[in-house]
């Protein structure tokens, strides 16, 4: 059941914003940046945890998740550790995703060239 | 002719986008990752102490899925049929890291690949910190956090 | 007025100026289309076994001049000019060519309408008695211009249905005063035209007020209609933009409209996904050396118009919100 949920709320949300894509002049990065302003905001505004709580990965996996996580972890942080949290917290949930990609991305490029 | 009237033209003239087809496509990619997710995200509750740890973990899986997509050129034939359904998951953003990394790795490893890595992925980081600060600001502010 | 002048931007060359030999390569994609007959050689992959798509697209150049030395024997020293461009930034991929050659070189830059301007400024220093004979040459890759005016290979995009793909191939000529080949009889400059497009990725809209202009200043100049033409050959308007002429010179009611052709829109033909058609500095080149030429020597053709275009936006203008500043040279061919 949890696997269907996360199908359909990441499938409404990426259809969503391919509508966007298709009826604006916007654009790939428009779109993305514009997302993870809005999982950061909805985030803060508590109503992303309940959203992802039924959602699961589908509301983690698109990249309002990622907004949403900065937000998240910034205000965690901002609890135990007072303001420093607000800069240290960018980083909590989302350090171990963006540490990955830099590592995975560089060993790739060095075993693959892009071809077509 | 006037360059208003031609924009007029071009306007009037322009290939239909097709958006059934897409939308569909949209969903039905965006929708199979995200399932994708979800197992991801199950096993790792399971061996997680936290939810924060379990998601944290949970993306990095689904960021290495793109960059090995992409690596083999999978994940660029899967934009095309798919487009937002591609680029809005955290593969594509996965995506848009390697595909960066592999391309400018030609001009050299310091100013190629590294320098220019995030060159596409940047923008989604510094917005999503901006923001996520100003919010955790604004709500540290006003419940009196300090 | 200066005697090898008609109208107001048309040139013409009494002494007859001839295409005396010429070579065109492809890469595979261009080699499965419905011209694949008509191309000197088709690549077997676009790497050449070389370390990057520059030095692919440079070499595939180097090829092309070489080969085209090879037909008649040419000798370096008998080239008094060689001119060529491409689409990378500071044309690298003709100077670093040129680099090989000890004749003088002229570099120049229009986009995909390079080619044609080389033609039209060889055959103008042959009829000015500066020059015996003149090699021309242009070359472009797909990976080399996704690079650089659109994004890296893998990443995820949707391309759209007005956006080009680059064209993967090379091609030179030596023109010369010789018996046989095609005469090179008129050529029409093309001034700078901006309609106000500002998109990118629909180059063959912003490209076809260019088209229209250069195209009917030359049939004014000339008192030619389009049917005093076999065949029309505009260069990499794409099927968008081949629309929009047709749309433009349907207005002003010019008849003759089956005589058009377009080098981009063709030269993959349907079965490919190369969204509008092909564009790039070898893509009207390739057409026009290779489907052009073999039309006039088969006699299929008597006279062939090619109106090539060329859409000179930088990376940086595009970023900075500009519109796209496009030209188009028209160059008369006979048999």
């Amino acid at each position: 059941m949890q696997y269907l949920i996360a199908f359909l709320v990441g499938g409404a949300i990426c259809a969503l914003g391919q509508l966007i894509l298709d009826t604006t002049k916007c654009t790939n990065a428009h779109l993305l940046v514009g997302l993870v302003c809005l999982g950061a905001v909805l985030s803060g505004l508590g109503i992303y945890e309940p959203f992802q709580e039924f959602a699961g990965a589908g509301a983690l996996i698109p990249v309002m998740g990622f907004g949403s996580s900065i937000t998240k972890g910034m205000l965690s942080e901002l609890e135990r550790l007072g303001w420093e949290g607000l800069f240290t917290g960018a980083f909590e949930i989302t350090g171990l995703g963006l540490a990955a990609s830099i590592v995975f991305s560089s060993l790739f490029a060095l075993l693959r060239k892009p071809h077509k | 002719m006037k360059p208003q009237e031609y924009q007029e033209l071009v306007k009037e003239n322009s290939p239909p986008r097709p958006l059934l087809r897409n939308t569909l496509w949209a969903f039905f990619v965006g929708g199979i990752i995200s399932a994708l997710g979800q197992v991801v995200l199950d096993v790792a509750q399971g061996a997680e102490r936290t939810k924060a740890e379990a998601a944290a973990v949970t993306l990095a899986v689904m960021i290495f899925v793109g960059t090995v997509l992409t690596a083999f050129g999978i994940y660029d034939e899967l934009a095309e049929k798919g487009g937002a359904g591609a680029a809005i998951p955290i593969t594509g953003f996965a995506n848009t890291v390697t595909a960066a990394a592999m391309e400018f790795r030609r001009e050299g490893f310091l100013l190629g690949m590294a320098a220019k890595m995030f060159v596409i992925a940047g923008p989604v980081i510094v917005f999503g910190i901006l923001s996520g600060f100003l919010v955790a600001l604004a709500k540290a502010l006003i419940l009196g956090l300090f | 007025m200066a005697s090898n002048r008609i109208g107001s931007q048309t040139v013409t060359f009494s002494k007859g100026p001839r295409i005396t030999s010429s070579y065109t390569i492809v890469g595979p994609m261009e080699g499965k289309g419905p011209y694949a007959l008509d191309f000197d050689q088709i690549l077997p992959d676009d790497v050449l076994g070389q370390k990057t798509p520059e030095k692919t697209e440079r070499l595939m150049l180097e090829m092309a001049i070489e080969k085209t030395l090879q037909q008649k024997g040419t000798k370096l020293e008998d080239l008094q000019f060689l001119i060529a461009g491409d689409l990378m930034n500071q044309i690298i991929s003709s100077t670093f060519a040129a680099r090989t050659y000890s004749a003088p070189y002229l570099g120049i830059y229009g986009a995909c309408s390079t080619f044609a301007q080389a033609l039209g400024l060889g055959a103008v220093l042959l009829q000015g008695d500066f020059a015996e004979q003149v090699l021309i040459g242009t070359a472009s890759h797909y990976q080399t211009a996704e690079r650089q005016f659109r994004y890296p290979i893998e990443l995820n995009v949707q391309h759209i249905a007005s956006n080009h793909h680059t064209v993967t191939g090379a091609a030179a000529a030596i023109l010369g005063f010789a018996d046989q080949g095609p005469r090179i009889t008129h050529a029409t400059f093309g001034h700078v035209v901006d309609m106000g497009i500002k998109d990118a990725l629909d180059m063959g809209s912003a490209m076809a007020p260019a088209a229209f202009a250069t195209l009917t200043q030359h049939l004014k100049d000339t008192d030619r209609s389009l049917e005093d033409y076999d065949i029309v050959l505009t260069g990499d308007l794409g099927k968008q933009g081949r629309k929009m002429l047709r749309l433009l010179l349907t207005k002003e009611d010019y008849a003759g409209l089956d005589r058009l052709q377009d080098g981009g829109s063709q030269i993959y033909g349907d079965g490919q996904k190369t969204g509008a058609g092909g564009s790039g500095t070898a893509c009207i080149a390739v057409m026009t050396l290779g489907y052009g030429l073999n039309l006039l020597k088969s006699a299929k053709a008597q006279r062939i118009l090619v109106v090539a275009t060329g859409a000179l936006q930088s990376t940086v203008s595009v970023s900075q919100g500009e519109s796209i500043p496009c030209i188009a040279h028209a160059i008369a061919l006979e048999a």
